[in-house]
């Protein structure tokens, strides 16, 4: 089973819910794992902290050219959608950054002088920390590319009974990309009208995508009700709501996890789960308690 | 000259948007850009009038014609994008289609159609502290760097025409592709952190980036009294990474309630984030002369 916690409005408690999850779900036995796919800011690592044993390079293809073979054709510019390359004369001038990839121009080039390398454009950490199995992206500071590192983040994450992915804030790529294949959405807002304007934005990118969600309302006593209007028109369920708690905020600075620093709060992330596998199951999947103990 | 100030954070939900709708209040002959266009949140401040509203057409998309497909399948194994799965026609899914246009250069039967797709929206309005740029992504749509480039220059040219001498921007979170897109050409960033490990975090990775555009960088850590220790860590670690302390911003529940009457912190002239808002905005003042 996978699990994405998104957002669109950032710092609205991701990663503080993603991880509260995982420690309760481990804490219980269940087999998680947990894939921070910020890959432009993973923090969850801060709050863990785990053990790094696998750390592998995450690449793009990039285009190279034999010059001393080019004849100053031009195809391979002017097949290029992303202006990703130039001609003069009988140089070819590639532009890493604007390259998506896609592999027109190595498959164009009337000369065959056109191969394919690969490009490191950021790393894949994994480990474990308090028997949770970890693995996060870190993209290279510069690189404007973050989808290909999350799929690939993505792509090297083990089986696990419940795999838990840490989603980018905002709308486009990178969300799309963390988000795609889950079973499930769990959207970590706050009732507030930044909160809900951006929720709605997600909202509507998970229905083109055709993807169920739930809500989780942080802070939920702060701001007004229109939040939980709008989860009521959309059919979303909320399945927790954690109160405006400055003990919380103070051990999320510290890079504490709740679950541990403040045990009061650990019935809250139990019923959350509970809430999200009666989702599951109403929607026809599998839960976990199949394979071994959750939090149930 | 005009001046740009572009507003960052690194970490997401520190409070930009907050600072950027003071500024908007504070500063004199200025044009505004809402630059985080994934999940553009100034308008809920400002109360734009919409006066212009134009389409922003951010990639080609392919579709396959169903008359002309031979189900050869070559478009589904071919694409490096998993964009097109094999049906009768094969369906592109315009989600996950890049525009690369391989599908339609390699098709025998020629049956793949080639076209600029709508992926957003973008608007030029007037609010009450100025002209101000702003866009919205449609729905699981992407490129939101080419968008913010695009209102960018839309910003300077109105700038231009109306004689302005200050763009400000509020920024994306993150360090990738939309942040690249509102820093390239900006004069000063403002960036504004949270005292905790995550903000420490990805501040330090946004310095990074910075130091890359060679722009000069001025921090203010908000809501600096949840943690004063951090705070201290945080100012001390942005003078060694170049950059200038602005300020601090005090953590004031009155920014929730200017949000839900939908106006700025500025409309509560005696709270304690419109009084820090205050004094970062006389250092910068000072700071540019």
């Amino acid at each position: 089973m996978k699990i994405a916690f998104a957002s669109g409005k950032g710092g609205t408690g991701k990663t503080t819910v993603a991880l509260n999850v995982a420690y309760i779900l481990q804490k219980c036995g269940a087999d998680v794992q947990l894939l921070d796919c910020d890959v432009e800011g993973p923090n969850a690592h801060l709050f863990l902290p785990p053990r790094i044993d696998r750390c592998i390079p995450a690449t793009v293809k990039r285009p190279e050219a034999a010059e001393d073979r080019c004849t100053g054709c031009g195809v391979c510019a002017d097949y290029c959608e992303f202006n990703a390359i130039t001609v003069l004369k009988n140089t070819v001038i590639i532009f890493p950054e604007l390259c998506h990839g896609c592999g027109v121009c190595a498959w164009f080039c009337p000369e065959r002088i056109i191969t394919e390398t690969e490009r490191p454009i950021g790393v894949i950490e994994g480990g474990t920390a308090k028997d949770i199995r970890f693995l996060q992206g870190r993209l290279n500071v510069g690189e404007v590319m973050a989808p290909p590192l999350i799929r690939q983040v993505k792509e090297q994450a083990q089986a696990a009974a419940v795999t838990l992915i840490d989603c980018p804030p905002g709308n486009s790529c990178p969300l799309i990309e963390a988000v795609r294949g889950v079973d499930l959405v769990i959207l970590v807002s706050e009732p507030t009208p930044f909160g809900l304007y951006d929720l709605s934005l997600t909202v509507a990118s998970l229905k083109e995508l055709g993807l169920p969600a739930g809500v989780v309302v942080n802070r939920c006593d702060i701001g007004n009700d229109e939040l939980y209007l709008f989860c009521r028109q959309e059919n979303l369920p909320v399945l927790a709501e954690i109160p405006h708690d400055r003990r919380i905020a103070e051990s999320y600075s510290r890079g504490g996890l709740i679950g541990e620093d403040l045990p009061d709060y650990r019935e809250l992330f139990a019923s959350l789960w509970k809430n999200v596998l009666v989702l599951i199951e109403g929607k026809g999947g599998q839960p976990p308690t199949a394979r071994g103990g959750t939090a149930a | 000259m005009t001046r740009e100030i572009t507003i960052l954070s690194g970490k997401g939900g520190s409070g930009k948007t907050t600072v950027t709708g003071a500024l908007a209040v504070l500063a004199k002959d200025k044009i505004l850009v809402d630059a985080d266009v994934d999940a553009p949140d100034l308008h809920l401040l400002l109360q734009p009038q919409i006066k212009r509203r134009e389409s922003f057409f951010g990639s080609k998309k392919a579709k396959i014609i169903p008359e002309e497909c031979i189900q050869c399948g070559l478009c589904v194994t071919s694409c490096r994008f998993d964009a097109i799965k094999m049906a009768d026609p094969p369906v592109v899914s315009p989600i996950f289609c890049e525009g690369c246009g391989l599908c339609r250069r390699i098709c025998p039967a020629e049956a793949v159609e080639f076209a600029e797709a709508r992926t957003g929206e973008w608007y030029v309005s007037d609010t009450v502290y100025g002209p101000m740029v702003h866009a919205r992504l449609d729905p699981a749509q992407g490129n939101s760097g080419k968008l913010v480039s695009l209102i960018r220059a839309e910003g300077r040219k109105i700038a231009e025409e109306k004689r302005a001498d200050l763009i400000l921007t509020d920024g994306p979170p993150g360090i990738g592709c939309p942040v690249i897109a509102s820093l390239a050409g900006a004069g000063l960033v403002l960036i504004v952190t949270e005292p905790t490990l995550s903000g420490e975090h990805d501040l330090r990775r946004l310095a990074e980036l910075i130091a890359l555009f060679k722009i000069p960088a001025w921090v203010c850590v908000n809501k600096w009294d949840l943690n004063p220790e951090m705070t201290l860590k945080i100012e001390e670690a942005s003078r060694g990474l170049g950059m200038s302390v602005a300020g601090r911003i005090r953590f004031d529940l009155t920014t929730v309630q200017a949000q839900l009457r939908g106006r700025t912190v500025m409309d509560y002239p005696e709270s304690p984030a419109a009084k820090d808002i205050e004094e970062i905005w006389k250092q910068l003042e000072k700071m540019q002369g």
